[in-house]
């Protein structure tokens, strides 16, 4: 079934968060999200670099390792186009804009081991997306994760002083609330549904 | 330290899940049927036991600066060794664990590993200290899955136990529970340990 790109896009911000539903990404999702600013500036530098990985890497998937027949070498070959690329993107920004490396600059280490960035390339490839319709789903899910680590920051900043058990200070407590954010989630399924 | 001491440590004491919150992604992701979680328990020891043995080896040769480069090859390399052997002979569980058996790469216990002890220590050594946090994470999947999976669907390894009373909850399969299992555990494991001081 051709599905719309444009349906990809929404499906995969609400819909199948790749956080939310997928569990992608959580381990900078729990650590960076104690302060809203920080926060947005790695969803930030996520958008950016989802979006551009999985349209590099549709390109170097269907016109280098398929004709080539060497498939099973994706997981190595995508890390190594994630790793450049955000290499790159550190070289670019701090040479051309120092003010955005220094607001964004400092998150992008974290992203080369953040495991949303090679799902969302393992999850397109899986799906048979098209061009248009694994850019769509790259954009779509670094603005999901932006949206769940947003609100996540939002909301720990509030609970900050609030009274908590202590076995569930940190990571337990923002477990829950990702869980209790999850089941609102699913309110969207009816909506669009991607598998 | 002794063999056993640096197996128990780092599979229980210094649990990578619920003492360093570290590689949840999959620890919510397989967790609904009790027989994935198994394979992926099984296939991170793999590959965790065979890339700390195989990055101590080699931990003097690896240049500083690009070692995180290499750490990840050298993980990718065993991980796609799990993949085919899954698609292989189980072509099934393959199928249905998808992405998850290749995001075992950025799964961040074996980069932890890597970095805390294989970098530092002998093979022998690191490739017990891999094991131990490769079977204190396939525990914590496990018991996630036992819950899910029995309320989920009434059965455990795709037996069913609890029979055609059972009502099942749908919330169980749903991604939600995954999170307030894993904080469940985490604060039932911590809470012990903070009385004690």
């Amino acid at each position: 079934m051709e599905l719309n790109a444009f349906i990809i896009f929404i499906a995969a911000i609400f819909t199948s968060n790749i956080l939310l539903t997928n569990f992608l990404g959580m381990c900078s999702f729990l650590s960076v999200s104690k302060e809203v600013d920080s926060s947005i500036g790695l969803g930030m530098a996520v958008v950016f670099v989802m979006t551009m990985t999985s349209a590099l890497n549709y390109v170097v998937y269907h016109y280098i390792l398929v004709p080539l027949d060497i498939i099973y070498l994706q997981y190595i070959i995508f890390i190594i186009v994630i790793a450049a690329f955000v290499q790159l993107t550190e070289m670019v920004m701090e040479r051309f804009s120092p003010i955005l490396y220094y607001s964004l600059g400092i998150f992008l280490p974290l992203i080369t081991v953040n495991c949303a960035i090679l799902g969302v390339s393992l999850f397109m490839i899986i799906r048979n997306y098209s061009f248009i319709q694994s850019v769509a789903y790259g954009a779509g899910s670094g603005l999901g994760w932006l949206l769940a680590i947003l609100a996540l920051a939002g909301i720990r900043q509030r609970i900050k002083e609030k009274y908590v058990p202590t076995g569930l200070v940190g990571a337990g407590l923002s477990l829950i609330i990702t869980g209790i954010m999850a089941l609102a989630f699913v309110g969207f399924s009816g909506i669009v549904v991607i598998q | 330290m002794k063999k056993k001491e640096i197996f128990i440590t780092s599979a229980f004491t210094q649990n990578s899940v619920w003492r360093q919150i570290l590689g949840i992604c999959s620890a919510l992701a397989v967790t609904n049927l009790m027989l994935n979680s198994l394979v992926m328990g099984l296939g991170v020891i793999f590959t965790l036991a065979l890339s700390s043995f195989t990055i101590s080896m080699i931990r003097d040769l690896i240049p500083k600066r690009i070692r995180m480069m290499v750490q990840t090859l050298i993980i990718a390399s065993y991980v796609i060794i799990v993949d085919l052997f899954l698609k292989a002979y189980y072509p099934e569980i393959s199928k249905s664990l998808g992405p998850y058996v290749g995001l075992i790469i950025t799964n961040c216990i074996i980069m932890g590993r890597a970095e805390a002890f294989a970098g530092k220590n002998a093979p022998i050594d690191s490739m017990i200290d891999g094991i131990g946090a490769g079977v204190g994470y396939t525990l914590v999947l496990l018991i996630i899955a036992f819950v899910r999976e029995l309320f989920g669907f009434g059965s455990v390894f795709g037996i069913p136990l609890l029979g055609d009373w059972w009502t099942k909850w749908s919330i169980m399969v749903m991604a939600p529970s995954a999170f307030f299992m894993l904080a469940i555990l985490i604060w039932v494991i911590n809470t012990p340990k903070l009385k004690r001081g």
